[in-house]
């Protein structure tokens, strides 16, 4: 009963989420704290907190969490699958779709006025990350920058640009050297 | 056969790798997609990376997820998807599990944060680069049209914080009518 009352909540909240991982967060909310009071609000809190610091989609570390939480492991993957079910149909669909339609001209002209878009969307997701790494003490001014996260990040990028390095490895280096300055302090 | 066993293997080890270290959001894991999918196995062009990324934007769910199932049925048709979905799924999954026991020590703990902050700053140059090489793209077709679009939905986007599904809507909408008015101006010349 309970497995089945955690697949339909989490594939509630798979269906219902467009626009990426904030978007979800509110339904999420809504599902775990309001409806079946699986989480009280501060622990709600604790998991957005989680799932910012481990990587992955907000939803699927939600489900996990809260499936881990109230039924085990068992819990933990079918809150998961209900979570990425929608997502398998509908994306199914629309690739079986794509792959062979794709060459229609009415279907070109979309994707053609969507590339330019997703490419923007991608530099605002950027702007968000920057604001958090450069001015996590709030507000953005010349006094309260971060200046060792933007040392960082200029080195990443030159790097980035003149070798073809990994960028999990930049990731990883970046990461380590914020360790280390932490030591340093 | 064994080609094709060695083509799954490559997909599940590159979708579990990316996804264990997409810290922040769908739109992360698309850069990060495009450099190894594109740049370094040549599985696809850059233009469609950016078509599956429209696709996945616009579908329901998690942003990573959707591209993983298009990035891996493009690659491997439905049993690449599964087994992309499985790659992109696991890592989260296993992790999460871990630390639903004892969460509050790893929530709490000082140096994983600095080691996040410091992650942040390379996430925001990965970010940076593959914008600024898919920008100039863009903007080396000369087609007004595009750019126009480029800016307008960064400025809705980002400043203005407009609907995502809104923007992308409009931007596809936008596509079909010039493509429409392009295709009837060639006619009539």
């Amino acid at each position: 009963m309970i497995y089945l009352q955690l697949f339909w909540s989490f594939f509630q909240v798979g269906l219902f989420s467009f626009g990426g991982g904030y978007a979800a967060m509110p339904l999420i909310q809504q599902q775990v704290v309001q409806h079946y009071s699986w989480l009280s609000m501060p622990e709600f809190t604790d998991l957005i907190t989680i799932s910012q610091m481990t990587p992955g989609p907000i939803a699927i570390n939600s489900a996990t969490f809260v499936g881990m939480r109230i039924a085990g492991f068992g819990g933990a993957l079918i809150a998961t699958l209900g979570c990425i079910l929608p997502s398998c149909i509908i994306v199914g669909a629309l690739a079986f779709l794509y792959f062979r339609y794709r060459g229609i001209p009415v279907i070109q002209d979309v994707l053609e006025g969507l590339r330019p878009a997703v490419v923007a969307l991608i530099a605002a997701a950027g702007i968000t990350i920057a604001v958090s790494a450069f001015w996590s003490s709030g507000g953005i001014s010349l006094t309260n920058t971060d200046w060792k996260s933007m040392l960082l990040f200029v080195a990443a990028f030159v790097v980035l640009r003149i070798k073809k390095w990994d960028p999990i490895f930049i990731m990883v280096g970046t990461g380590a050297i914020g360790g280390i300055i932490y030591f340093m302090r | 056969m064994k080609k094709k066993l060695k083509l799954y293997l490559t997909l599940f080890t590159s979708t579990f790798y990316l996804s264990a270290f997409t810290f922040g959001g769908g739109y992360v894991i698309i850069p990060l997609m495009k450099k190894r999918f594109v740049d370094n196995l040549h599985w696809l062009e850059e233009e469609e990376m950016l078509n599956l990324t429209a696709i996945a934007q616009s579908s329901p769910g998690a942003v990573a997820v959707n591209a993983a199932i298009l990035l891996g049925w493009r690659v491997a048709g439905i049993v690449g998807a599964a087994i992309s979905i499985l790659g992109t799924v696991l890592p989260p999954l296993l992790i999460l599990s871990a630390l639903s026991v004892a969460y509050t020590a790893f929530r709490d703990n000082q140096l994983v944060q600095a080691v996040l902050h410091g992650m942040q700053a390379g996430i925001v140059a990965v970010i940076a680069d593959v914008v600024w090489t898919m920008g100039q793209k863009i903007v080396a077709q000369k087609k007004a049209v595009s750019i126009f679009i480029m800016l307008g939905a960064f400025v809705a986007n980002c400043i203005f914080k407009v609907n995502l599904m809104l923007i992308i809507l409009a931007c596809g909408a936008l596509g079909a009518l010039t493509g429409f008015l392009d295709r009837k101006g060639a006619k009539q010349e």
